[in-house]
Protein backbone atom coordinates (compact mmCIF):
# COMPACT_ATOMS: atom_id res chain seq x y z
CA UNK A 1 0.00 0.00 0.00
CA UNK A 2 1.21 3.46 -0.83
CA UNK A 3 2.21 5.80 1.98
CA UNK A 4 -0.61 8.07 3.13
CA UNK A 5 -0.10 11.73 2.33
CA UNK A 6 -0.03 14.52 4.91
CA UNK A 7 -2.95 16.98 5.09
CA UNK A 8 -2.74 20.57 6.27
CA UNK A 9 -5.14 23.44 6.91
CA UNK A 10 -4.38 26.46 4.73
CA UNK A 11 -7.50 28.62 5.08
CA UNK A 12 -10.26 29.39 7.59
CA UNK A 13 -13.59 31.20 7.30
CA UNK A 14 -16.22 31.60 10.02
CA UNK A 15 -19.64 33.17 10.41
CA UNK A 16 -20.84 32.51 13.94
CA UNK A 17 -23.12 33.88 16.66
CA UNK A 18 -20.06 35.53 18.25
CA UNK A 19 -18.22 36.83 15.19
CA UNK A 20 -18.77 37.15 11.45
CA UNK A 21 -15.16 36.45 10.42
CA UNK A 22 -12.66 33.93 11.73
CA UNK A 23 -10.71 36.76 13.37
CA UNK A 24 -13.75 38.11 15.25
CA UNK A 25 -14.79 34.57 16.12
CA UNK A 26 -11.44 33.85 17.78
CA UNK A 27 -11.33 37.20 19.58
CA UNK A 28 -14.71 36.58 21.17
CA UNK A 29 -13.98 32.92 21.89
CA UNK A 30 -10.88 33.89 23.82
CA UNK A 31 -12.77 36.63 25.67
CA UNK A 32 -15.61 34.32 26.68
CA UNK A 33 -18.44 36.19 24.93
CA UNK A 34 -21.92 34.64 24.79
CA UNK A 35 -23.82 34.71 21.49
CA UNK A 36 -27.24 34.00 23.00
CA UNK A 37 -30.10 36.51 22.84
CA UNK A 38 -33.87 36.63 22.30
CA UNK A 39 -34.91 35.19 18.92
CA UNK A 40 -35.33 37.76 16.14
CA UNK A 41 -35.92 35.47 13.16
CA UNK A 42 -39.57 34.84 14.05
CA UNK A 43 -42.07 35.68 16.77
CA UNK A 44 -41.20 33.12 19.44
CA UNK A 45 -43.63 34.34 22.08
CA UNK A 46 -45.57 31.08 22.32
CA UNK A 47 -42.51 28.82 22.34
CA UNK A 48 -41.02 27.24 25.46
CA UNK A 49 -37.61 28.51 24.38
CA UNK A 50 -37.54 32.10 23.15
CA UNK A 51 -33.81 32.64 22.67
CA UNK A 52 -31.05 31.28 20.48
CA UNK A 53 -27.53 32.01 19.26
CA UNK A 54 -28.24 33.81 15.98
CA UNK A 55 -25.69 35.30 13.61
CA UNK A 56 -25.72 39.06 14.29
CA UNK A 57 -25.85 42.04 11.89
CA UNK A 58 -26.52 39.78 8.94
CA UNK A 59 -27.81 41.22 5.69
CA UNK A 60 -27.65 38.81 2.73
CA UNK A 61 -27.43 41.82 0.38
CA UNK A 62 -23.98 42.60 1.80
CA UNK A 63 -22.87 39.36 0.11
CA UNK A 64 -25.27 38.53 -2.74
CA UNK A 65 -27.51 40.34 -5.19
CA UNK A 66 -31.21 40.06 -4.49
CA UNK A 67 -31.95 37.44 -7.11
CA UNK A 68 -29.07 35.25 -5.96
CA UNK A 69 -30.00 35.59 -2.27
CA UNK A 70 -33.62 34.62 -2.88
CA UNK A 71 -32.60 31.29 -4.41
CA UNK A 72 -30.53 30.21 -1.42
CA UNK A 73 -31.67 29.08 1.99
CA UNK A 74 -29.78 30.77 4.81
CA UNK A 75 -27.64 27.66 5.42
CA UNK A 76 -26.38 27.89 1.82
CA UNK A 77 -25.74 31.63 2.07
CA UNK A 78 -23.66 30.97 5.21
CA UNK A 79 -21.76 28.21 3.36
CA UNK A 80 -20.91 30.52 0.45
CA UNK A 81 -19.72 33.31 2.76
CA UNK A 82 -17.35 31.18 4.86
CA UNK A 83 -16.04 29.40 1.76
CA UNK A 84 -15.19 32.76 0.21
CA UNK A 85 -13.37 33.86 3.39
CA UNK A 86 -11.45 30.57 3.61
CA UNK A 87 -10.53 30.67 -0.10
CA UNK A 88 -9.27 34.25 0.14
CA UNK A 89 -7.38 33.38 3.34
CA UNK A 90 -5.69 30.40 1.66
CA UNK A 91 -4.42 32.44 -1.28
CA UNK A 92 -5.38 29.58 -3.63
CA UNK A 93 -5.38 30.73 -7.24
CA UNK A 94 -8.02 28.73 -9.12
CA UNK A 95 -6.25 29.51 -12.39
CA UNK A 96 -3.17 27.66 -11.17
CA UNK A 97 -4.59 24.50 -9.59
CA UNK A 98 -6.04 21.39 -11.18
CA UNK A 99 -9.75 21.94 -10.56
CA UNK A 100 -10.50 18.32 -11.43
CA UNK A 101 -8.63 17.43 -8.23
CA UNK A 102 -10.33 20.09 -6.10
CA UNK A 103 -13.48 19.10 -4.23
CA UNK A 104 -16.11 20.33 -1.82
CA UNK A 105 -17.46 18.18 1.02
CA UNK A 106 -19.88 19.99 3.29
CA UNK A 107 -21.76 19.10 6.46
CA UNK A 108 -25.30 20.07 7.30
CA UNK A 109 -27.50 18.25 9.77
CA UNK A 110 -30.81 19.49 8.40
CA UNK A 111 -30.35 21.60 5.26
CA UNK A 112 -32.98 24.18 4.32
CA UNK A 113 -35.42 23.66 7.18
CA UNK A 114 -36.79 27.20 6.94
CA UNK A 115 -37.40 26.82 3.20
CA UNK A 116 -39.19 23.52 3.77
CA UNK A 117 -41.32 25.03 6.51
CA UNK A 118 -42.25 28.16 4.56
CA UNK A 119 -43.15 26.31 1.36
CA UNK A 120 -45.38 23.86 3.19
CA UNK A 121 -47.10 26.75 4.96
CA UNK A 122 -47.61 28.44 1.57
CA UNK A 123 -49.08 25.23 0.21
CA UNK A 124 -51.56 24.75 3.03
CA UNK A 125 -52.58 28.40 2.99
CA UNK A 126 -52.97 28.37 -0.79
CA UNK A 127 -56.09 26.20 -0.86
CA UNK A 128 -53.95 23.10 -1.44
CA UNK A 129 -53.33 23.94 -5.11
CA UNK A 130 -50.51 21.60 -5.98
CA UNK A 131 -48.17 24.44 -6.92
CA UNK A 132 -44.76 24.62 -5.33
CA UNK A 133 -42.05 27.13 -6.02
CA UNK A 134 -39.53 25.67 -8.50
CA UNK A 135 -36.72 26.65 -6.14
CA UNK A 136 -38.29 24.82 -3.20
CA UNK A 137 -36.43 21.52 -3.66
CA UNK A 138 -33.06 22.95 -4.75
CA UNK A 139 -33.15 25.44 -1.86
CA UNK A 140 -34.04 22.84 0.73
CA UNK A 141 -31.79 19.86 -0.09
CA UNK A 142 -28.76 19.62 2.16
CA UNK A 143 -26.34 18.93 -0.70
CA UNK A 144 -27.04 22.19 -2.51
CA UNK A 145 -24.41 24.07 -0.48
CA UNK A 146 -21.38 22.18 -1.86
CA UNK A 147 -23.04 22.15 -5.28
CA UNK A 148 -23.20 25.94 -5.38
CA UNK A 149 -19.70 26.31 -3.92
CA UNK A 150 -18.34 24.11 -6.72
CA UNK A 151 -20.13 26.24 -9.31
CA UNK A 152 -18.58 29.40 -7.86
CA UNK A 153 -14.98 28.11 -7.96
CA UNK A 154 -15.24 25.58 -10.78
CA UNK A 155 -14.08 22.73 -8.50
CA UNK A 156 -14.84 19.52 -10.39
CA UNK A 157 -13.60 16.94 -7.86
CA UNK A 158 -15.64 14.99 -5.27
CA UNK A 159 -18.70 16.91 -4.16
CA UNK A 160 -21.36 15.98 -1.60
CA UNK A 161 -22.87 16.68 1.79
CA UNK A 162 -22.46 14.55 4.87
CA UNK A 163 -25.55 14.21 7.07
CA UNK A 164 -25.03 12.81 10.56
CA UNK A 165 -26.93 15.35 12.67
CA UNK A 166 -24.55 17.19 14.98
CA UNK A 167 -21.55 15.22 13.73
CA UNK A 168 -22.08 16.27 10.08
CA UNK A 169 -19.37 18.95 9.96
CA UNK A 170 -16.75 16.63 11.39
CA UNK A 171 -17.76 13.85 9.00
CA UNK A 172 -17.24 16.26 6.10
CA UNK A 173 -13.74 17.09 7.36
CA UNK A 174 -12.87 13.40 7.87
CA UNK A 175 -14.07 12.50 4.37
CA UNK A 176 -12.02 15.33 2.84
CA UNK A 177 -9.02 14.22 4.90
CA UNK A 178 -9.38 10.65 3.64
CA UNK A 179 -9.56 11.58 -0.06
CA UNK A 180 -6.53 13.85 0.36
CA UNK A 181 -4.36 11.37 2.21
CA UNK A 182 -5.24 8.63 -0.27
CA UNK A 183 -3.97 10.93 -3.01
CA UNK A 184 -7.39 11.15 -4.68
CA UNK A 185 -7.51 14.96 -4.61
CA UNK A 186 -5.25 17.98 -3.95
CA UNK A 187 -7.53 20.37 -2.13
CA UNK A 188 -10.95 20.57 -0.49
CA UNK A 189 -13.24 23.28 0.66
CA UNK A 190 -14.88 21.62 3.64
CA UNK A 191 -16.81 22.58 6.75
CA UNK A 192 -20.46 22.90 7.62
CA UNK A 193 -23.37 25.25 7.95
CA UNK A 194 -26.74 25.27 9.66
CA UNK A 195 -29.64 27.69 9.92
CA UNK A 196 -32.42 26.03 11.88
CA UNK A 197 -33.56 28.94 14.05
CA UNK A 198 -37.15 28.86 12.79
CA UNK A 199 -40.45 27.67 14.22
CA UNK A 200 -39.88 24.07 13.09
CA UNK A 201 -36.36 24.01 14.56
CA UNK A 202 -37.14 25.52 17.94
CA UNK A 203 -40.50 23.74 18.25
CA UNK A 204 -39.01 20.43 17.18
CA UNK A 205 -36.13 20.52 19.63
CA UNK A 206 -38.44 21.81 22.38
CA UNK A 207 -40.62 18.74 21.85
CA UNK A 208 -37.54 16.59 22.47
CA UNK A 209 -36.91 18.54 25.70
CA UNK A 210 -33.43 19.14 24.37
CA UNK A 211 -33.29 22.94 24.62
CA UNK A 212 -32.57 25.14 27.61
CA UNK A 213 -35.63 27.08 28.72
CA UNK A 214 -33.72 29.69 30.70
CA UNK A 215 -35.63 32.55 29.02
CA UNK A 216 -34.87 35.05 31.78
CA UNK A 217 -31.12 34.82 31.13
CA UNK A 218 -30.28 33.68 27.59
CA UNK A 219 -26.60 34.60 27.81
CA UNK A 220 -26.03 32.24 30.77
CA UNK A 221 -28.22 29.40 29.44
CA UNK A 222 -25.50 27.40 27.68
CA UNK A 223 -23.51 26.13 30.66
CA UNK A 224 -21.88 22.79 29.86
CA UNK A 225 -20.74 20.79 32.92
CA UNK A 226 -22.45 23.22 35.29
CA UNK A 227 -24.65 21.99 38.13
CA UNK A 228 -27.66 23.85 36.72
CA UNK A 229 -27.36 23.00 33.02
CA UNK A 230 -30.79 22.40 31.49
CA UNK A 231 -30.29 21.75 27.79
CA UNK A 232 -28.57 23.19 24.74
CA UNK A 233 -29.02 26.56 23.07
CA UNK A 234 -29.70 26.37 19.35
CA UNK A 235 -27.12 28.21 17.26
CA UNK A 236 -26.73 29.01 13.58
CA UNK A 237 -23.78 29.80 11.33
CA UNK A 238 -20.93 28.13 9.52
CA UNK A 239 -17.22 27.58 9.21
CA UNK A 240 -15.17 26.59 6.20
CA UNK A 241 -11.67 25.14 6.01
CA UNK A 242 -9.28 24.73 3.13
CA UNK A 243 -7.67 21.31 3.52
CA UNK A 244 -4.74 20.66 1.27
CA UNK A 245 -2.30 17.86 0.58
CA UNK A 246 0.94 19.00 2.20
CA UNK A 247 3.23 18.88 -0.87
CA UNK A 248 0.61 20.82 -2.84
CA UNK A 249 0.48 23.50 -0.15
CA UNK A 250 4.25 23.59 0.18
CA UNK A 251 4.80 23.92 -3.57
CA UNK A 252 2.75 27.10 -3.70
CA UNK A 253 4.27 28.50 -0.50
CA UNK A 254 0.97 28.46 1.40
CA UNK A 255 0.57 29.63 4.97
CA UNK A 256 -0.09 26.51 7.07
CA UNK A 257 -2.28 26.78 10.16
CA UNK A 258 -2.02 23.21 11.44
CA UNK A 259 -1.85 19.60 10.34
CA UNK A 260 -4.88 17.31 10.44
CA UNK A 261 -3.43 14.04 11.73
CA UNK A 262 -6.36 11.77 12.54
CA UNK A 263 -10.06 11.11 12.40
CA UNK A 264 -12.28 8.59 14.13
CA UNK A 265 -15.87 7.48 13.75
CA UNK A 266 -18.14 5.23 15.77
CA UNK A 267 -21.79 4.55 16.53
CA UNK A 268 -23.47 4.13 19.90
CA UNK A 269 -25.94 1.54 18.55
CA UNK A 270 -28.03 2.42 21.57
CA UNK A 271 -30.87 5.00 21.28
CA UNK A 272 -32.37 7.49 18.78
CA UNK A 273 -31.48 10.60 20.75
CA UNK A 274 -29.94 9.67 24.10
CA UNK A 275 -26.20 9.08 24.40
CA UNK A 276 -24.88 5.77 25.69
CA UNK A 277 -24.97 6.18 29.50
CA UNK A 278 -21.34 5.19 30.00
CA UNK A 279 -20.22 7.04 26.87
CA UNK A 280 -19.23 3.86 25.04
CA UNK A 281 -19.45 5.39 21.56
CA UNK A 282 -17.66 8.54 22.72
CA UNK A 283 -14.89 6.45 24.23
CA UNK A 284 -14.47 4.35 21.09
CA UNK A 285 -14.40 7.34 18.78
CA UNK A 286 -11.60 9.08 20.68
CA UNK A 287 -9.58 5.85 20.74
CA UNK A 288 -10.17 5.42 17.00
CA UNK A 289 -8.99 8.94 16.27
CA UNK A 290 -5.88 8.62 18.46
CA UNK A 291 -4.98 5.30 16.81
CA UNK A 292 -5.57 6.77 13.37
CA UNK A 293 -3.27 9.68 14.19
CA UNK A 294 -0.60 7.27 15.39
CA UNK A 295 0.09 9.29 18.54
CA UNK A 296 0.16 8.36 22.18
CA UNK A 297 -2.84 9.60 24.18
CA UNK A 298 -0.48 11.48 26.49
CA UNK A 299 0.42 13.78 23.58
CA UNK A 300 -3.09 15.32 23.61
CA UNK A 301 -3.21 18.77 25.23
CA UNK A 302 -6.69 20.07 24.56
CA UNK A 303 -10.12 18.55 23.89
CA UNK A 304 -12.83 20.75 22.44
CA UNK A 305 -15.70 18.58 23.63
CA UNK A 306 -19.15 18.07 22.20
CA UNK A 307 -20.45 19.26 25.62
CA UNK A 308 -23.83 20.67 24.62
CA UNK A 309 -25.02 21.52 28.16
CA UNK A 310 -27.52 18.68 28.42
CA UNK A 311 -27.67 16.73 31.70
CA UNK A 312 -26.93 13.31 30.16
CA UNK A 313 -24.63 14.17 27.26
CA UNK A 314 -22.07 16.12 29.28
CA UNK A 315 -21.86 13.37 31.84
CA UNK A 316 -21.29 10.51 29.42
CA UNK A 317 -18.62 12.47 27.52
CA UNK A 318 -16.72 13.28 30.74
CA UNK A 319 -16.83 9.59 31.74
CA UNK A 320 -15.53 8.64 28.30
CA UNK A 321 -12.61 11.08 28.58
CA UNK A 322 -11.58 9.59 31.92
CA UNK A 323 -11.88 6.13 30.48
CA UNK A 324 -9.75 6.91 27.44
CA UNK A 325 -7.06 9.05 29.03
CA UNK A 326 -6.75 7.62 32.55
CA UNK A 327 -4.39 9.74 34.66
CA UNK A 328 -3.55 11.95 31.66
CA UNK A 329 -7.17 13.21 31.76
CA UNK A 330 -6.08 15.51 34.60
CA UNK A 331 -3.36 17.10 32.47
CA UNK A 332 -5.77 17.97 29.67
CA UNK A 333 -7.52 21.23 29.10
CA UNK A 334 -11.15 20.49 28.25
CA UNK A 335 -13.58 23.13 27.05
CA UNK A 336 -16.97 23.42 25.42
CA UNK A 337 -17.08 26.46 23.17
CA UNK A 338 -20.80 25.77 22.79
CA UNK A 339 -21.08 27.69 26.07
CA UNK A 340 -20.47 30.77 23.86
CA UNK A 341 -21.68 29.83 20.37
CA UNK A 342 -24.63 27.62 21.28
CA UNK A 343 -25.04 24.38 19.39
CA UNK A 344 -24.76 24.78 15.61
CA UNK A 345 -25.86 21.18 14.90
CA UNK A 346 -24.30 20.13 11.59
CA UNK A 347 -22.00 23.16 11.63
CA UNK A 348 -20.75 22.47 15.17
CA UNK A 349 -17.91 20.24 13.97
CA UNK A 350 -16.80 22.92 11.52
CA UNK A 351 -16.72 25.89 13.91
CA UNK A 352 -15.15 23.74 16.62
CA UNK A 353 -12.47 22.45 14.26
CA UNK A 354 -11.74 26.12 13.54
CA UNK A 355 -11.62 26.77 17.31
CA UNK A 356 -9.06 23.97 17.77
CA UNK A 357 -6.87 25.25 14.92
CA UNK A 358 -7.01 28.81 16.25
CA UNK A 359 -6.29 27.54 19.77
CA UNK A 360 -3.12 25.89 18.44
CA UNK A 361 -2.19 29.08 16.54
CA UNK A 362 -2.68 31.25 19.61
CA UNK A 363 -1.52 28.69 22.21
CA UNK A 364 -4.61 29.48 24.21
CA UNK A 365 -7.59 27.38 25.31
CA UNK A 366 -10.95 29.13 24.93
CA UNK A 367 -13.12 28.78 28.03
CA UNK A 368 -16.31 26.98 29.04
CA UNK A 369 -18.27 30.01 30.24
CA UNK A 370 -21.26 30.33 32.58
CA UNK A 371 -19.92 28.06 35.28
CA UNK A 372 -21.71 28.88 38.53
CA UNK A 373 -21.41 25.70 40.57
CA UNK A 374 -19.80 22.28 40.40
CA UNK A 375 -21.87 19.22 39.67
CA UNK A 376 -20.56 16.52 41.99
CA UNK A 377 -21.12 13.92 39.28
CA UNK A 378 -17.99 15.20 37.51
CA UNK A 379 -14.48 14.43 38.70
CA UNK A 380 -13.35 17.72 40.27
CA UNK A 381 -9.78 17.11 39.10
CA UNK A 382 -10.76 17.49 35.42
CA UNK A 383 -9.88 20.94 34.04
CA UNK A 384 -12.92 22.20 32.12
CA UNK A 385 -11.34 25.64 31.56
CA UNK A 386 -14.25 27.27 33.35
CA UNK A 387 -15.07 30.93 32.71
CA UNK A 388 -11.66 32.19 31.56
CA UNK A 389 -9.35 31.28 28.68
CA UNK A 390 -6.08 29.62 29.70
CA UNK A 391 -2.73 30.06 28.01
CA UNK A 392 -0.86 26.81 27.60
CA UNK A 393 1.31 24.93 25.19
CA UNK A 394 -1.01 23.22 22.72
CA UNK A 395 0.64 20.81 20.36
CA UNK A 396 -2.29 18.45 19.81
CA UNK A 397 -6.01 19.32 19.96
CA UNK A 398 -8.98 16.98 19.63
CA UNK A 399 -12.50 17.98 18.55
CA UNK A 400 -15.42 15.70 19.45
CA UNK A 401 -18.91 15.87 17.95
CA UNK A 402 -21.78 13.46 18.47
CA UNK A 403 -25.12 13.37 16.67
CA UNK A 404 -28.68 12.15 17.17
CA UNK A 405 -28.78 8.63 15.83
CA UNK A 406 -25.71 7.78 17.87
CA UNK A 407 -23.10 9.03 15.34
CA UNK A 408 -19.76 9.94 16.92
CA UNK A 409 -16.83 11.68 15.27
CA UNK A 410 -13.50 12.91 16.54
CA UNK A 411 -10.64 14.67 14.74
CA UNK A 412 -7.14 15.59 15.79
CA UNK A 413 -5.12 18.64 14.76
CA UNK A 414 -1.43 19.11 15.45
CA UNK A 415 0.81 22.14 15.46
CA UNK A 416 2.53 22.12 12.09
CA UNK A 417 6.17 21.07 11.83
CA UNK A 418 8.01 20.42 8.55
CA UNK B 1 -50.44 51.83 -17.62
CA UNK B 2 -53.13 49.53 -16.25
CA UNK B 3 -53.06 48.29 -12.67
CA UNK B 4 -52.36 44.82 -13.99
CA UNK B 5 -49.39 45.99 -16.05
CA UNK B 6 -47.97 47.80 -13.04
CA UNK B 7 -48.29 44.70 -10.83
CA UNK B 8 -46.78 42.45 -13.49
CA UNK B 9 -43.80 44.73 -13.86
CA UNK B 10 -43.16 44.95 -10.14
CA UNK B 11 -43.27 41.14 -9.82
CA UNK B 12 -40.72 40.85 -12.64
CA UNK B 13 -38.46 43.49 -11.09
CA UNK B 14 -38.63 41.75 -7.73
CA UNK B 15 -38.15 38.16 -8.88
CA UNK B 16 -35.56 38.71 -11.59
CA UNK B 17 -33.69 41.49 -9.79
CA UNK B 18 -33.76 43.80 -12.83
CA UNK B 19 -34.17 47.57 -13.23
CA UNK B 20 -37.54 49.07 -14.12
CA UNK B 21 -36.05 50.57 -17.30
CA UNK B 22 -35.23 47.09 -18.61
CA UNK B 23 -38.80 45.85 -18.27
CA UNK B 24 -40.16 46.93 -21.69
CA UNK B 25 -43.12 45.19 -23.34
CA UNK B 26 -40.83 43.45 -25.84
CA UNK B 27 -38.33 42.23 -23.22
CA UNK B 28 -38.02 38.44 -23.17
CA UNK B 29 -37.66 36.83 -19.74
CA UNK B 30 -34.91 34.49 -20.86
CA UNK B 31 -33.12 36.46 -23.60
CA UNK B 32 -33.24 39.97 -22.13
CA UNK B 33 -33.92 39.69 -18.40
CA UNK B 34 -31.55 36.86 -17.44
CA UNK B 35 -34.18 34.33 -16.38
CA UNK B 36 -33.49 30.60 -16.56
CA UNK B 37 -36.20 27.97 -16.91
CA UNK B 38 -36.79 27.78 -13.15
CA UNK B 39 -37.12 31.57 -12.90
CA UNK B 40 -39.76 31.49 -15.62
CA UNK B 41 -41.79 28.85 -13.77
CA UNK B 42 -41.54 30.94 -10.63
CA UNK B 43 -42.76 34.05 -12.44
CA UNK B 44 -45.84 32.23 -13.71
CA UNK B 45 -46.50 31.03 -10.16
CA UNK B 46 -46.25 34.55 -8.82
CA UNK B 47 -48.72 35.78 -11.45
CA UNK B 48 -51.12 33.04 -10.42
CA UNK B 49 -50.80 33.99 -6.78
CA UNK B 50 -51.10 37.74 -7.34
CA UNK B 51 -54.10 37.51 -9.67
CA UNK B 52 -55.69 34.46 -8.06
CA UNK B 53 -55.96 32.44 -11.26
CA UNK B 54 -54.60 29.17 -12.56
CA UNK B 55 -52.52 29.33 -15.75
CA UNK B 56 -52.47 25.96 -17.55
CA UNK B 57 -49.01 24.78 -18.60
CA UNK B 58 -49.79 24.89 -22.35
CA UNK B 59 -50.73 28.55 -22.02
CA UNK B 60 -47.81 29.35 -19.70
CA UNK B 61 -45.49 28.22 -22.50
CA UNK B 62 -46.71 31.11 -24.63
CA UNK B 63 -45.85 33.73 -22.02
CA UNK B 64 -42.26 34.61 -22.82
CA UNK B 65 -42.17 38.40 -22.76
CA UNK B 66 -43.37 41.15 -20.47
CA UNK B 67 -46.01 42.19 -23.01
CA UNK B 68 -47.32 38.64 -23.42
CA UNK B 69 -47.70 38.34 -19.65
CA UNK B 70 -49.57 41.63 -19.40
CA UNK B 71 -51.99 40.87 -22.20
CA UNK B 72 -52.65 37.31 -20.97
CA UNK B 73 -53.42 38.59 -17.50
CA UNK B 74 -55.53 41.51 -18.73
CA UNK B 75 -57.67 39.01 -20.60
CA UNK B 76 -57.84 36.31 -17.95
CA UNK B 77 -57.50 37.92 -14.52
CA UNK B 78 -60.79 38.53 -12.74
Amino acid sequence: MQQLKRVVVTGIGALTPIGNTSEDYWNNLSKGVSGAAPITRFDAEKFKTRFACEVKNYDPLDHFDRKEARKMDLFTQFAQIVSAEAMADSGLDIEKINVDRAGVIWGSGIGGLRSLQDEVIDFTEGGHTPRFNPFFIPKMIADIAPGLISIKYGFRGPNFTTVSACASGTNAIIDSFNYLRLGMADVFITGGSEAAVCQAGIGGFNALKALSERNDSPETASRPFDRERDGFVLGEGAAGLILEEYEHAKARGAKIYAELIGGGMSADAHHMTAPHPEGLGAKNVMINAINDAGIDKTEVDYINVHGTSTPLGDLSEALAIKDVFGEHAYNLNISSTKSMTGHLLGAAGAIEAAACILAIQNQMVPPTINHSGDDEKFDAKLNFTFNKAQEREINVAVSNTFGFGGHNTSIIFKKFEE
Amino acid sequence: MSDIAQKVKSIIIDKLGVEESEVSAEASFTNDLGADSLDTVELIMEFEKEFNISIPDDQAENIGTVGQAISYLEENAK
